[in-house]
C-alpha cells in the first residue's frame, strides 16, 4: 500500500488540532496507588458526563510530594493521607480552600488462599505464617494503620520477625497475590468490587483498631485555571462518584 | 553522626551483599567467560546474549520474574522448598541470587575480553613446554588476565551496590536482611526525610566516584573493558 504524503500531512495536522482543542479540557491527576481501580471507573463516567479527559499517574504519596515540589505537571492530587495535602497547602502549592476528604480507607487482612484468613482475624494470633506483608509504615498510611492494628492486638513483638514491607500498598498486595507472603494488610479497595471480596480470603479490619485513613484531595497551583480540574473535584463530591467510591470498599 | 543505626546497618548490608555477589560471580563467571572466549560452538551466541540480558532489561523485569520464579509457585521456589531451604524471597539469600543474575554481565564480559586478548600463542608455547591445562591456566592465563579480573571485581561490586529495582521487588525492606542503601535512600525521600537522604546519597556519590576513579586511573592507555 502506498501512503500519499499530502494526505498523511493533512491528517497529522488535523489530529494535532483536535488534540490541541482537547488540551484545555484535560486534567492531569496524581493518584494514590490504593485508589487506582476506583479512579479508573470514575474516569470513565467523568469523561462521559463532562467531556473532559482525565490523565492519571499512580504512585506513592511521598513520591508525588517530592515531584510536585519540583515542578511536576499535576493539577489535582488525590493523596493516600491527609497530612501531605495539608503540608502542600501550608507551603502554598495548592489552590486555597480546595482541600477535602474524598474517601476514608478501609484496611483488610488478606490472603490469596481461600479459607486462610478467618473473618475475625484469629489467623494473626495463631501465627503459623512465615511472612506478613504490610506497606512501609513510614511512608504509606495503610502501612501505618497496619502497625497500629498489630499494636492494638498486642501482636507487634510476635509478628516483628515476619513482617515484610512493600514500598507502597500496591507492592504489599503483590507480595500476597504472588503467594510469597501468606497474608498481608492491604487496602480493601484492592480486593473489593461490587460490594464483595473478589478472591482469596479476608478480614475487614474494624475501624476502631486504627486511626482513620483519611484520603484528602487538593487542586494544585498548576490546575488553578483549568476548568477540568475544578470539574473533577466537583465530580468527586457528587453522589454518583460517592456511590462508586463506596462500592470499592471506602467510607465517605 | 548524621547517619543513624539503620543507615549504618544498610551500609554494612550493602557491602556484605556486594562482596559476596562479586566472589560468587568470579567463581562461576570465570569458566563461563573462558568458554565464551574460546569456544566455536553455535551456542556461543545464545549464551553470550543471555549473559548480557541484564544490561538491557529493566531491573523491574528481572525483579518481577525473580519474584515469580523464587515464589512458592515458581520452579526455583519449589526446588528450594523441596530441598528444605524454604522460600528465599525476602531473605539475604534471595538478594544474593538476584544480584548474581543482575551483575553477571559486568563480571563475565571483562573476563571474556581479557581471555580473548591473550590469544592462542601463549597457550601453545605453554603446551610445548609441557604445561598441563590447569598449569597453563594458573601460571599463564591468570597472570595475563589480571587486569580483567580487577575490572570485573570492581564493576561487579559497584554495580551490585547500585542495585535498586531488583531488591525493591524481592526484598521486602527488612532491616539488616534486605534493606540496602539504595532502598534506605528511597525510604528517606518518600518519608520526606531529606537531610538523611542527602547524607546517604552523598556517601553513595563519593563511593561511586572513588570506585570509578580507581578503575580509570588504573587503566591508562588501555581500551575496552579489560
Amino acid at each position: 500500500m502506498r501512503i500519499r504524503l499530502p494526505y498523511l500531512a493533512v491528517s497529522t495536522l488535523a489530529s494535532l488540532f483536535t488534540l490541541n482543542s482537547a488540551w484545555a479540557d484535560e486534567v492531569q491527576v496524581a493518584v494514590a496507588a490504593n485508589f487506582t481501580a476506583p479512579i479508573q471507573a470514575i474516569a470513565k463516567d467523568f469523561e462521559k458526563d463532562t467531556g473532559h479527559t482525565l490523565v492519571a499517574a499512580y504512585g506513592a504519596t511521598g513520591q508525588f510530594y517530592a515531584q510536585i515540589k519540583n515542578g511536576a505537571p499535576f493539577e489535582v492530587f488525590l493523596a493516600a493521607d491527609d497530612s501531605t495535602p495539608a503540608k502542600l497547602e501550608q507551603e502554598k502549592e495548592t489552590v486555597p480552600g480546595s482541600r477535602f476528604t474524598y474517601a476514608i480507607g478501609t484496611l483488610a487482612l488478606w490472603s490469596a488462599k481461600p479459607g486462610y484468613v478467618d473473618d475475625q482475624g484469629e489467623v494473626l494470633k495463631k501465627n503459623t505464617f512465615q511472612h506478613l506483608s504490610i506497606a512501609n509504615p513510614k511512608t504509606a498510611p495503610y502501612g501505618l494503620a497496619a502497625t497500629q492494628v498489630l499494636d492494638k492486638l498486642k501482636l507487634t513483638d510476635a509478628t516483628k520477625a515476619k513482617l515484610v514491607e512493600g514500598q507502597n500498598i500496591t507492592q504489599a498486595f503483590q507480595f500476597v497475590s504472588t503467594g510469597n507472603a501468606e497474608l498481608g494488610f492491604v487496602a480493601l479497595s484492592q480486593i473489593y468490587k461490587d460490594g464483595k471480596v473478589q478472591s482469596g480470603s479476608a478480614w475487614i479490619v474494624p475501624a476502631r483498631l486504627h486511626e482513620p485513613i483519611r484520603q484528602d484531595a487538593v487542586i494544585l497551583n498548576k490546575g488553578k485555571d483549568n476548568p477540568a480540574a475544578k470539574a473533577l473535584v466537583d465530580y468527586l463530591k457528587s453522589p454518583k462518584a460517592a456511590a462508586l467510591i463506596k462500592a470499592y470498599g471506602y467510607e465517605i | 553522626m548524621p547517619l543513624d543505626a539503620n543507615d549504618l546497618g544498610a551500609v554494612w548490608l550493602t557491602v556484605k551483599l556486594a562482596s559476596l555477589t562479586t566472589l560468587i560471580l568470579l567463581v562461576i563467571g570465570t569458566p563461563i567467560a573462558w568458554w565464551l572466549a574460546r569456544t566455536h560452538s553455535w551456542l556461543r551466541g545464545p549464551i553470550g546474549a543471555v549473559v548480557a540480558l541484564p544490561l538491557v532489561l529493566p531491573p523491574t523485569v528481572i525483579g518481577f520474574y525473580l519474584l515469580i520464579a523464587l515464589g512458592p509457585h515458581g520452579w526455583i521456589g519449589q526446588a528450594t522448598q523441596a530441598l528444605g531451604l524454604g522460600s528465599v524471597v525476602f531473605s539475604f539469600t534471595g538478594l544474593v541470587i538476584g544480584s548474581v543474575v543482575y551483575s553477571m554481565p559486568f563480571v563475565v564480559q571483562p573476563l571474556q575480553n581479557a581471555f580473548s586478548a591473550i590469544g592462542q600463542r601463549p597457550l601453545e608455547v605453554a603446551a610445548t613446554l609441557r604445561a598441563g591445562p590447569w598449569d597453563t591456566f594458573i601460571h599463564v592465563v591468570l597472570p595475563l588476565a589480571r587486569p580483567g579480573f580487577v575490572t570485573a571485581s570492581i564493576l561487579g561490586f559497584a554495580h551490585t551496590v547500585g542495585e535498586f529495582g531488583v531488591v525493591l521487588m524481592i526484598g521486602g525492606n527488612i532491616p539488616d536482611k534486605t534493606r540496602v542503601v539504595s532502598v534506605q535512600i528511597f525510604d528517606h525521600v518518600e518519608a520526606m526525610a531529606y537531610p538523611q537522604a542527602h547524607w546517604l546519597a552523598g556517601v553513595m556519590l563519593v563511593f561511586s566516584f572513588l570506585v570509578l576513579l580507581m578503575l580509570y586511573a588504573g587503566r591508562r592507555g588501555k581500551s575496552g573493558w579489560s
